[in-house]
Formats: C-alpha cells, sequence, structure tokens
C-alpha cells in the first residue's frame, strides 16, 4: 500500500499561495487598469517581459571576452559601449546609457545602486536579489572591502577600490581583468570565464581549470 | 543623450560641493553624499530631471549629469584605505562650486 503520510519522502500537501503581496495586487492592479485604458497592450507586456528575458550575463560576457582579445575594440567599448556593444548585434535602446568601466591591477570597480536595483538590464538581463538587498546596497559603499570578502574576493592593500553608485541614467558593466594563463584560448573558451558577478566587480573573472560541479 | 543649447557649468577637475537637502518628491541625491566634496570626474551630457520625469511631467529643461569622485575616508570619516573612492552621478542642480 502506498500510505503517503508514511512515505520517507513525503513532503508538505500543495497548497494554493495565497493571496498575493501588496505588491503584486498593486502591479497587477496597475497592469490591468494600462490594457483597460489602451496605454500598453497584453501583447506588449509579454513581448517586454520576453525581452528582458532573453537578456542573460552570457551577453555580457561574449562582450567582455572580445574587449580581452581585440585592444581597438575595449577602446571603443570604455569610450561609447553603447555603440561598442551594438556591433556585437546587442541593442541596449536608448536609456538608460550603457557604460564599461576596467578594472586593472591598479584600479579595482564595484557597481551599486544604492537608491534603488539599476543595473544594465538590457546586457546582462535581471539582477540578482543580492544586489537588489539592503544589505548589499548600504554596507558595499561603507565597507566595500569586506563585502568584496565575503563574495570571497580579497583585494591588495594598495589596490583603488572605486565603488560606483548609479543613482541617474547611466548603468554600469565592469571589464573583469582577464585572467593570468589564458593568453593560448579562443573567444568562446574566455566568454566561459567571465561570470556575472565579475562584470557587477564583486569577484574576479574564473580562473582557467576551475571547473564546477553541477548539483546532483 | 541629446544635444542642448547650454554649457555645462562644471569641468572635469572641478572641485564640488553636493547639495543639502530633501525637496518633497522623487530625487535621487543620497542622503549620505549630501555635503560631500568631490571632484568632477565626467561630463555624462544632459537628461532630463527625474524630479519632475517621476511624475508624468517632461523632465525639461534637461540638466547636466556628472560623475563625482569622492574620498571614501572623506565620505565616512573613519574609512581606511586612503586611496579608494566613490564614483556617483550627480545632477548639476544639486551641485555648487567648492
Amino acid at each position: 500500500m502506498h500510505d503517503h503520510d508514511h512515505h520517507p519522502e513525503a513532503h508538505a500537501p500543495i497548497q494554493d499561495d495565497g493571496e498575493g503581496s501588496y505588491d503584486e495586487k498593486l502591479t497587477w492592479a496597475i497592469l490591468s487598469l494600462l490594457v483597460e485604458k489602451g496605454v500598453l497592450s497584453g501583447d506588449e507586456v509579454r513581448a517586454q517581459i520576453e525581452d528582458t528575458d532573453s537578456r542573460t550575463p552570457a551577453m555580457g560576457a561574449k562582450v567582455i571576452a572580445r574587449a580581452w582579445t581585440d585592444p581597438a575594440f575595449k577602446a571603443r567599448l570604455l569610450a561609447n559601449a553603447k555603440d561598442a556593444v551594438a556591433e556585437l548585434g546587442i541593442d541596449t535602446g536608448s536609456a538608460p546609457v550603457l557604460v564599461a568601466v576596467e578594472n586593472t591591477e591598479r584600479i579595482h570597480n564595484v557597481i551599486v545602486c544604492t537608491l534603488c536595483s539599476c543595473y544594465p538590464r538590457t546586457l546582462l538581463g535581471r539582477p540578482p536579489d543580492w544586489y537588489k538587498s539592503l544589505n548589499y546596497r548600504s554596507r558595499v559603499v561603507v565597507d566595500p572591502r569586506g563585502v568584496l570578502k565575503e563574495f570571497g574576493l580579497e583585494l591588495e592593500p594598495d589596490v583603488e577600490v572605486r565603488v560606483f553608485d548609479s543613482t541617474a541614467d547611466m548603468r554600469y558593466l565592469v571589464i573583469p581583468q582577464r585572467p593570468a594563463g589564458t593568453e593560448h584560448m579562443t573567444e568562446e573558451e574566455l566568454a566561459q570565464l567571465v561570470t556575472r558577478d565579475s562584470m557587477i566587480g564583486v569577484t574576479r573573472a574564473r580562473q582557467p581549470g576551475i571547473t564546477v560541479s553541477a548539483p546532483a | 543623450m541629446e544635444e542642448v543649447n547650454m554649457a555645462a557649468k562644471f569641468q572635469p577637475g572641478d572641485r564640488v560641493r553636493i547639495r543639502v537637502g530633501s525637496p518633497p518628491g522623487h530625487f535621487r541625491t543620497p542622503a549620505y553624499v549630501q555635503g560631500k566634496i568631490g571632484v568632477i570626474e565626467a561630463i555624462h551630457g544632459a537628461f532630463r530631471n527625474p524630479e519632475t520625469l517621476a511624475y508624468g511631467g517632461d523632465g525639461l529643461p534637461k540638466r547636466f549629469l556628472y560623475l563625482v569622485r569622492l574620498e571614501l575616508p572623506q565620505v565616512w570619516g573613519t574609512y581606511a584605505p586612503p586611496q579608494d573612492k566613490l564614483c556617483i552621478d550627480i545632477y548639476e542642480h544639486w551641485l555648487e562650486p567648492a
């Protein structure tokens, strides 16, 4: 007999999620009003969600790998990031403006939005939850080195840390340092070393040869 | 960024003080940098003013937006090491010469 209550892997019964949160209800109320008034159509909303979901850190990684292998491209990326990424077929829209900053031996840049959660979504997709947390937003401007240490990155004392607080119309992208020992690697292989977090500046790019095993 | 018929009040290298204030409504100058002194790192261009844009206005006239560089030890008083910086985007009407 298959008695669910005594099954070794018994789980809580599936329940309705219950009443939505205040913000959820507000969102749906505004959305339904906008559709009702003809400001937006349901199709447009869905298309926008699909566009957002199609953008992932892999797009950013492609840009960084190109910058590592093509100094002229890197110069164009630093001068006008929107136009440079457009060369790779990535449209980041007209506003906000994408800006690239480069991490070097001497300077380490890290990005935050203390006021909300501004993030280069058109290139990297949705920000991670921690990026939006009050914890990260309030602490990285007060103790950037301490926060970076929590991400496993311990910077040399003589490195200059630059915390970018994106308070307005700019969205910052960090160009992480190209790891040593990657001279033989192709652009495609290099892109595998570029993580989302390294483009926010809370970590370095992945070292080659370090493999990550998939969860069981 | 669109072309505008006005000149930026500040140039890279200029010392500026970030104004103190909390006008009613939406503004994008965080309290922790208000009253602090920094240096203009770059001029981003002229952008619509978020303080009126947030309420359905047109955000005009546009405001110059600057990247301002501050010394983290000066922002917090007790911060070390001395070379670390805060780079923050501030609209022109929130800046005054220092």
